[in-house]
């Protein structure tokens, strides 16, 4: 993935989103150093990444906000703002906050995006489809801030969009407007679309995306399914929570295996997870009289990626 | 520029204005409140030859008319849609800024036309006899409602939502007590007089006194004024306006 393949055909077929050496800079502060992914038609990418890693500031210059420092953004094989106007028809953006009139109400917002576009979907059966049709009367300042959300994500798609652009499209969501979100992202990607989006929550990311992109601090620091992610750890392991300050030299020796106290209270045995370690491990700790906390095998879940990750990166930075 | 996508714009912009309160009282209230109390009360001194105080107020109440939908709350409805963000969403769809400007506009046309067709209902209730030239009055609100709008944007473009809205009242006040419009200029000092009539709000009151006296004609002073601020303005505007 990634390249564009350009072979014996006369037409170059482009990624639908592309990111090249992304450099973005707000005077001396570089919000964005050397970012690169791409996505496809169909795909739903994560940006993934902690608040000021550079989410926004990259989603936005593939909207056209921002205007690269360095390296090189393309939408459809477009510039976002070069051909601004080519390519505006063909793509759906939500933002990270606002963007909606205040005392508009939510039919009226998406009848006046839907006059924007071409080919719009139908403003009523999008209502429902967002679970907004009970507040259909009510106007944007007076919605829940899940309720600003969906319409904004709602007033994204309109348009039929080929590709969108949703920042942080679940912060502040409740959990049933989080279904529907995920729902309306995956019925986008089952259309064709492709869509991009960005969460500081790892959960939200490992549920909703094919792909994942961790940013930390205006650089990528890993990238793959959230699969391939959570798969990629330093070898199997065995985490488990238990006493703090436990007698890790006896049951690395019971073990056969090292023994590190990542944090207090927690543990990881640096073996794999086969039902004879685990067997193993309840038996050290009945012996020992230890209660059990939690217990984690095999498959790291994608929060422990990226501490690790972000936490690699503190050490590396620190004097 | 699609004529759809425009109208739905213009729609919104009305429905949007005529929703805030605080707004119709800027652009009906408060100069048919004027027209009313000043044309019954008989407090405030009137120029050489006009005996019904609504004479002389009818022409300066529609210019306050033009500057508070034009200027003050084009203003202040910009600068809210700039901090809310409206602006830079709409910037991301097929709307496109000529559109936009294009919406606004017709929206500021469509309330002054409602507020002229109001007050002048009033004033004639009141006793006011309009003669002269509708069309070059008109004309004289075309072009400073023009400039006036370019004042409204130039604030609502380069500073803060709340500054616009101090900005623009503040502003407002100003070219209403040197606009000639509830008071004749000529009670003014010879200085302040001579600086208001550099001003548009005494320009566009000149303009609309002497398009709908019985001469019907527009002074040559007035409309310099009046086309030298509607050059201006919006080009300051433009230059300085941030969409975000």
């Amino acid at each position: 993935m990634g390249t564009a393949p350009v072979g014996s055909l006369d037409v170059a077929v482009a990624p639908a989103v592309s990111v090249s050496g992304l450099v973005v800079r707000y005077g001396s502060l570089v919000a964005v150093d050397g970012v690169s992914f791409s996505a496809e038609a169909g795909e739903v990418l994560a940006l993934l990444g902690p608040n000021g890693a550079g989410k926004t500031t990259t989603v936005e210059t593939l909207e056209g906000y921002r205007r690269p420092a360095a390296g090189s953004v393309g939408v459809l094989g477009l510039d976002p703002i070069a051909d601004r106007r080519r390519l505006t028809p063909r793509i759906g953006v939500m933002l990270q906050r606002g963007g909606v009139y205040p005392g508009i109400r939510p039919p009226e917002a998406l009848r006046l995006f839907a006059a924007f576009y071409p080919d719009p979907l139908d403003p009523a059966e999008l209502l429902d489809r967002v679970g907004l049709a009970a507040v259909a009367g009510s106007t944007w300042r007076s919605l829940s801030g899940g309720e600003q959300q969906r319409l904004s994500l709602a007033l994204a798609i309109v348009g039929r969009p080929e590709v969108a652009f949703l920042d942080e499209p679940t912060a502040g969501v409740d959990p049933g407007g989080r279904q529907v979100v995920r729902r309306v992202v995956r019925e986008l990607a089952e259309g064709g679309a492709s869509v991009v989006l960005t969460t500081h929550e790892l959960e939200e990311a490992e549920r909703v995306a094919d792909r994942v992109v961790i940013v930390d601090r205006g650089s990528v620091v890993a990238a793959g399914t959230p699969a391939e992610l959570t798969g990629a750890g330093p070898g199997d392991e065995i985490r488990f929570g238990a006493p703090v300050g436990l007698d890790r030299q006896g049951l690395a020796a019971a073990m056969g295996a090292s023994v590190d106290e990542v944090a207090p209270g927690e543990y990881r045995v640096a073996t794999a997870p086969t039902p004879a370690a685990v067997a193993a491990l309840t038996a050290w700790l009945a012996d020992e009289d230890l209660a059990l906390g939690d217990l984690r095998a095999g498959r790291q879940r994608l929060e422990d990626v990226f501490l690790r990750l972000t936490a690699a990166d503190d050490r590396s930075s620190a004097p | 520029m699609r004529a759809a996508a425009v109208a739905a714009q213009t729609r919104v912009e009305l429905a949007l204005t005529l929703r805030r309160g605080e707004s119709l009282l800027l652009t009906l209230g408060i100069p048919v409140g004027l027209l009313v109390f000043f044309s019954l009360v008989s407090v405030l001194p009137l120029p050489a030859g006009v005996s019904e105080p609504v004479d002389f107020l009818a022409p300066g109440i529609l210019a306050l008319a033009v500057m508070s939908t034009a200027m003050v709350s084009l203003a202040i409805a910009t600068g809210f849609e700039r901090q809310y963000g409206v602006l830079k969403r709409l910037g991301s769809t097929p709307l496109g800024r000529p559109a936009l400007l294009a919406a606004k506009t017709l929206a500021v046309v469509v309330i002054e036309v409602l507020q002229v067709a109001v007050l002048v209902a009033v004033a004639v209730v009141l006793g006011w006899r309009p003669q002269g030239s509708p069309v070059l009055a008109a004309g004289a609100m075309v072009l400073a409602t023009v400039g006036f709008a370019g004042l409204g944007l130039l604030m609502a473009g380069a500073l803060r939502a709340e500054v616009t809205l101090a900005a623009a009242n503040g502003l407002y006040l100003v070219l209403l007590l040197l606009g000639g419009m509830v008071f004749p200029l000529e009670r003014l000092p010879a200085t302040l007089e001579a600086l208001a009539g550099l001003l548009p709000s005494a320009a566009l009151t000149e303009a609309l006194d002497a398009s709908l006296s019985t001469n019907a004609t527009l002074p040559a002073s007035a409309v310099a004024v009046l086309a030298a601020w509607a050059v201006t303005a919006p080009a300051l505007a433009a230059w300085r306006f941030r969409w975000e």
